[in-house]
């Protein structure tokens, strides 16, 4: 019978002190592993999701609420640009491609943004990847009421292609701001794992013109998504100087990466802070299982005190006591990775519901490996004080039950 | 046991004495001889308090004497370190307990491989050989708690010849037990040990069980700490 079988006997014997702390250290580790995911996977997606663009041209305004509206759909629009400023940018020589977007309707609160065909069919949205329709569908013509809506908008909304619906004026739903024209569905996105997936898209001139808005504003659009050259490696900067440091109208926002970097760093402390508060947990579970042992050494004391009459080493009983915590630890980090999934799955789904960004919670982190590690030795370093406690067992006083 | 047969244990001038609750030192044991031969089987006669078990448990190395030796098979014991004497009892000594000592979540088959597993090794067949020869063949996966009384000291015999040890020391094996249950479970030690060829050092208060043995010695009067308290 080897130290690993006395341990496992032990643990069996104290099964429900054993079951219980490792399920706090399960809460603990899967709330670390959470947290620590959740921060990496959204910080690389929030900065890598940029629609396939490098800019974001608009209203003179913040870059960060320019991007968030363009490229996240969230947001307001900080303003409208002439639509010569659009024709300005989409002929510059350094700009491969330029596609307006419009928005300030919605449809039962899913935000709809009027573009050009161009964004299907002459971007990608990843590299090497381009939207797509399911089949039966049809990218919409661009002087018809059609929309192509997003794959998560069109299953939250239960929309398929044929279905009419009438927009709503503004970006947030309103039973009472109902525009007049109707809008047949005609096509519908797979799902492209990126913002676009909340949209309901439909022509440029559709917003522009739709019932209820300000006639003036027929001729400008919100934003403007910009890809520039491959070749052109000064264009950004050149742009950046043109738009922000010379102009006083628009704003340019490049590169989109660097403006939601920003944003994360702005927000640090507050990953600091729910780390720590991760940390914390995780030391308190792990402190758990030092109370849960030295509560149960006294009723244990004359096992001991067998265990070394039949010759058992003080470094045994020791070694015995240390593996035991070590165990329960490594038991609780198993069960801490079920706590994970069903933890990030659920933030991954409030997430991708919110701002379209899909975080995948089965993707490797590294934190997957070097967590449980600390969490064991965590563990093995609570099971110390219980240990020496275990190591210093009268024998021959605890040989004799005591009343 | 022929008188011809090798001394097992010689034990000279062997004391120990404890701090008391008023911080005063006070002898318990003071035995200044004692032998006990290779397979021989002896009971020390005594009345609770006098000694007998502090007296066990300093030839089974679980306490460090104060001053003397224990040559066990010609080697001082006495002047080993606590590892090496915790070395020494698992591999040449069992150990029979009036409270039985078992371990209640492991079964039967358990506790026996456990008094092998810090001695020679865990030896599934042994263990289940030993515990058919107790007549607890169909008890081996039984917990203590599941056993009368009677079985749980069976289950202890058993575990306490595991080791194949040289000497086993049994502390009242019989107190816990009822009359007939008693002179059976003597009856099985005895046996056993003859069996193996193990010498027997058993302590007892109980004339019945006494009574049995060829050999008996008063521990009254080989403890001389008794023997200064009556002068």
């Amino acid at each position: 019978m080897s130290i690993v079988a006395i341990v496992f006997r032990s643990l069996r014997q104290h099964l429900l002190s054993t079951l219980v702390t490792a399920v706090s250290v399960a809460l603990a580790g899967g709330l670390l592993l959470t947290v620590w995911v959740v921060k990496t996977q959204s910080q690389a997606a929030f900065t890598g999701v940029n629609a396939g663009f490098d800019a974001v041209l608009g209203a003179r305004g913040s870059q960060l609420q320019l991007v968030l509206n363009s490229i996240f759909h969230l947001e307001a629009s900080p303003g409208n640009v002439e639509w010569q400023d659009f024709l300005e940018i989409q002929n510059n020589p350094d700009v491969e491609l330029a596609v307006p977007l419009a928005v300030g309707d919605n449809f039962h609160g899913w935000r709809i943004v009027g573009t050009t065909p161009d964004l299907f069919n002459a971007s990608e949205y990843a590299p090497g990847k381009k939207f797509e329709l399911y089949p039966g569908g049809k990218w919409f013509d661009p002087v018809r009421r059609a929309a192509v809506v997003g794959s998560f908008a069109a299953e939250k909304l239960k929309l398929k292609v044929g279905d009419k619906f009438h927009p709503f004026h503004g970006l947030i739903y309103d039973e009472h701001k109902q525009h007049a024209e109707t809008y047949v569905v005609v096509g519908l996105l797979k799902p492209s794992n990126t913002p676009a997936d909340r949209v309901i898209w439909i022509p440029l001139e559709g917003i522009q013109r739709m019932s209820g808005h300000d006639p003036a504003n027929a001729t400008e659009v919100s934003s403007v998504l910009v890809k520039l050259k491959a070749d052109s490696a000064l264009a950004g900067f050149q742009l950046d100087t043109f738009y922000n440091k010379q102009g006083r109208r628009l704003t340019f926002a490049w590169p989109i990466g660097r403006v939601m970097a920003e944003l994360f760093s702005k927000i640090d402390w507050f990953d600091r802070v729910l780390t720590l508060v991760a940390w914390l947990v995780a030391l308190v579970a792990t402190s758990s299982i030092l109370a849960s042992i030295y509560n149960s050494m006294n009723e244990r004391r004359r096992e001991l005190a067998i265990l070394r009459a039949l010759g058992a080493r003080r470094t045994t009983v020791f070694a015995v006591i240390v593996l035991e915590a070590a165990t329960i630890s490594a038991l609780g980090v198993i069960l801490s990775f079920g706590v994970y999934f069903g933890l990030m799955s659920g933030v991954a789904e409030i997430i991708r519901t919110e701002t379209g960004v899909v975080l995948v919670p089965l993707a490797f982190n590294p934190v997957m490996l070097w967590a449980p590690a600390v969490f064991i030795a965590l563990g093995a370093l609570a099971g110390i004080v219980p240990a020496v406690k275990a190591y210093r067992t009268d024998v021959a006083r605890n040989l004799t039950p005591h009343s | 046991m022929s008188d011809s047969s090798p001394v097992l244990l010689q034990i000279t001038g062997l004391q120990k004495s404890f701090r008391g609750p008023d911080g005063v030192r006070q002898r318990i044991v003071d035995v200044p001889a004692f032998t006990l031969a290779a397979g021989s089987q002896r009971a020390l006669a005594g009345e609770s308090g006098s000694g007998k078990t502090t007296f066990l448990n300093l030839i089974a190395g679980i306490l460090p004497a104060d001053a003397g030796s224990i040559h066990f098979n010609g080697v001082n014991v006495a002047a080993f370190g606590e590892s090496r004497r915790d070395a020494f009892r698992a591999q040449n000594l069992g150990y029979i307990f009036q409270t039985f000592n078992l371990l209640q979540g492991y079964t039967c088959l358990e506790n026996v491989l456990l008094g092998m597993t810090f001695g020679r090794g865990a030896d599934r067949v042994r263990a289940v050989n030993l515990l058919k020869r107790v007549g607890l063949g169909d008890r081996l996966q039984h917990r203590p708690h599941q056993l009368s009384t009677g079985q749980q000291q069976r289950v202890a015999v058993a575990r306490a010849l595991a080791n194949q040890p040289r000497l086993v020391l049994a502390d009242e094996p019989t107190g816990n037990l009822d009359r007939k249950n008693s002179l059976a479970a003597l009856a099985l030690i005895r046996e056993t040990c003859r069996e193996q060829g193990t010498a027997l050092l058993l302590v007892s208060h109980d004339r019945t069980i006494l009574d049995q043995f060829a050999e008996v010695q008063d521990f009254h009067q080989l403890n001389q700490v008794f023997a200064e308290a009556a002068v």
